[in-house]
């Protein structure tokens, strides 16, 4: 772990959120450093989106204090961008609403290995195509902090596990702090420094390995993880949901 | 050309002029209602206009951009759809605007030029009014334009690229509150929305950017109007539903031709 202080991007410190009377995140301390992945995972409804707005600045914490380092860039990729068809747009067009010149933007597409989409239409672009855009325009503004929703949504697993290492490559590269949100167990954990594992609090954090061994974390993803070096013991519901397993499996593999 | 018929002309393509790119945030936004919404308190605003011997026109553009701001602040609760609320408005004002006219009994509103606009009737004072509008929207537009696409497309990654958002979206709003004032003057309540959709519509087919798109719109409207206009002069149709038929026939001869590949 570095010093405290000198690397920190952003932290947070005791953050609750809470809608009217409903506590969406309690008492949350989480804190990004450059040259770190930390990848935050948890079931639908832990408030990973809610933490996600509040790391970014978009919403208000009931209490808790963040605090940013000063000056930071941050190179956001949304969980869900839906380019209505209604409007005509090109790849190229699309990074330069970010404020990026036409010089950053081709750069950006280049280092994501998309440059030769930059005249294509971004409506009908393929779910793989479409993350590597997102994340050119993340990068567009050399950003000292990446927030990755779901990075890899709509993409096969081969292609998942590329940009994976391609997220790894841009922090060495860059020098830039990333939060990743991630559903995914396994492909992840192989590739980040950090896993913050969330349900409204965080119930585990540290290490991939600590973490998938921690009873907490067992208990809200079940013990799937015993495979964690496998990528075909789970299937996904129609929600991307990882279903449940039949029998646990204990014992076995790192846990 | 006789002299009216030159106002009607340079006050239907200024309105087209403002319309075409407004147009097409509201096909990209989905706002069509919105629009519909603003057109139903023209009868209120020109109600309360002649009882307060205020000009109707400026009477009305208050009151859709009251309306406008109205709305931005209402969609700060999440709890009742934006739809919901456009309806509540909408409804709303026309009552409102039916009553007013009934407690005012000097006010005297020719309906049908309410609901289908009157663009022959124009003034140089009129004409002089919808051009400085249009020069507004028109500057603006262009202020805005990049922020106005980024929170089209994703509001809260703009907001991290460091748009102020809730601003710009307020402006958008009450760009279009003014566009619609002037343009009503042109179609009418009922078809102003059509105004703003139709050229926007037909212009998405032919183009390749967010920027050929609202030039596009500009010259779909553009054209509308001056066929509208023509159409009014030989059969001696009504204007403002000419204009409409109009920019719905290149509508039809735009779906002729197929979608431009790569779009």
């Amino acid at each position: 772990m570095s010093v405290a202080g000198t690397t920190e991007l952003v932290s947070l410190k005791g953050v609750s959120v809470s809608f009217g009377k409903k506590n969406v995140l309690e008492n949350v301390d989480l804190c990004v450093e450059k040259r770190r992945i930390v990848t935050l995972i948890g079931p639908n409804g832990s408030g990973k989106t809610t933490l996600v707005k509040v790391l970014l600045g978009l919403q208000e914490v009931s209490s808790g204090r963040v605090q940013r380092a000063t000056d930071m860039r941050i190179g956001y990729m949304p969980q869900k961008l839906h380019i209505d068809s209604t409007m005509p747009l090109t790849v190229g067009r699309f990074l330069g609403l970010s404020g990026a010149n036409a010089q950053q933007c081709r750069e950006a597409l280049q280092r994501v290995a998309v440059a030769h989409l930059v005249e294509s239409p971004v409506y009908g672009l393929s779910g793989g195509e479409m993350q590597r855009v997102l994340l050119a325009r993340a990068l567009s503004n050399k950003p000292d902090l990446l927030v990755l929703d779901e990075p890899v949504q709509g993409v096969d697993l081969a292609g998942q596990e590329l940009l994976y290492q391609l997220i790894g490559q841009l922090r060495d590269e860059l020098g830039c702090g990333v939060l990743m949100v991630s559903h995914d167990l396994h492909l992840v954990m192989a590739a980040t420094d950090e896993v913050v594992c969330l349900n409204k609090h965080v119930c585990c954090h540290g290490s991939p390995q600590s973490v998938t061994a921690n009873p907490a974390y067992l208990q809200l993803f079940g013990d799937k993880t015993a495979f964690y070096n496998h990528v075909h013991d789970h299937s996904h519901d129609l929600h991307g949901e990882v279903c449940a397993h039949e029998q646990p499996q204990k014992g076995s593999g790192d846990a | 050309m006789p002299e009216f018929l030159l106002l009607a002309l340079l006050a239907g393509v200024s309105v087209a002029v403002a319309s075409g790119p407004l147009g097409a945030f509201i096909v990209w936004r989905r706002m069509a209602y919105f629009g519909d919404t603003l057109a139903h308190s023209a009868l209120f605003g020109t109600a309360i206009g002649v009882a307060l011997q205020i000009v109707p026109t400026i009477a009305v553009m208050v009151v859709c951009l009251v309306l406008a701001l109205l709305l931005v602040a209402l969609m700060r609760q999440r709890q009742l759809a934006v739809d919901t609320l456009l309806g509540i408005m909408a409804h709303s004002s026309l009552a409102l605007g039916m009553v007013a006219v009934a407690l005012f009994p000097q006010v005297q509103i020719d309906l049908e030029t309410l609901l289908f606009g009157d663009l022959l009737a124009v003034t140089q004072g009129d004409l002089l009014m919808i051009a400085a509008v249009a020069l507004v929207v028109i500057v603006a537009l262009w202020k805005l334009w990049r922020p106005l696409l980024a929170i089209t497309i994703h509001e809260d990654l703009a907001r991290v690229e460091g748009v102020p958002a809730t601003a710009v979206r307020t402006a958008l709003m009450l760009l279009i509150a003014l566009t619609i004032s002037i343009a009503m003057k042109v179609v009418g309540a009922l078809l102003v929305t059509a105004l703003l959709l139709i050229p926007a519509a037909t212009a998405r087919r032919m183009t390749r950017t967010p920027e050929q798109m609202a030039v596009g719109a500009i010259i779909c409207g553009v054209l509308a109007v001056i066929a509208g206009l023509a159409m009014s002069w030989y059969l001696d149709t009504p204007a403002g539903p000419s204009i409409v038929i109009s920019a719905t026939a290149l509508f039809l001869l735009g779906l002729i031709r197929p979608m431009s590949s790569h779009t």
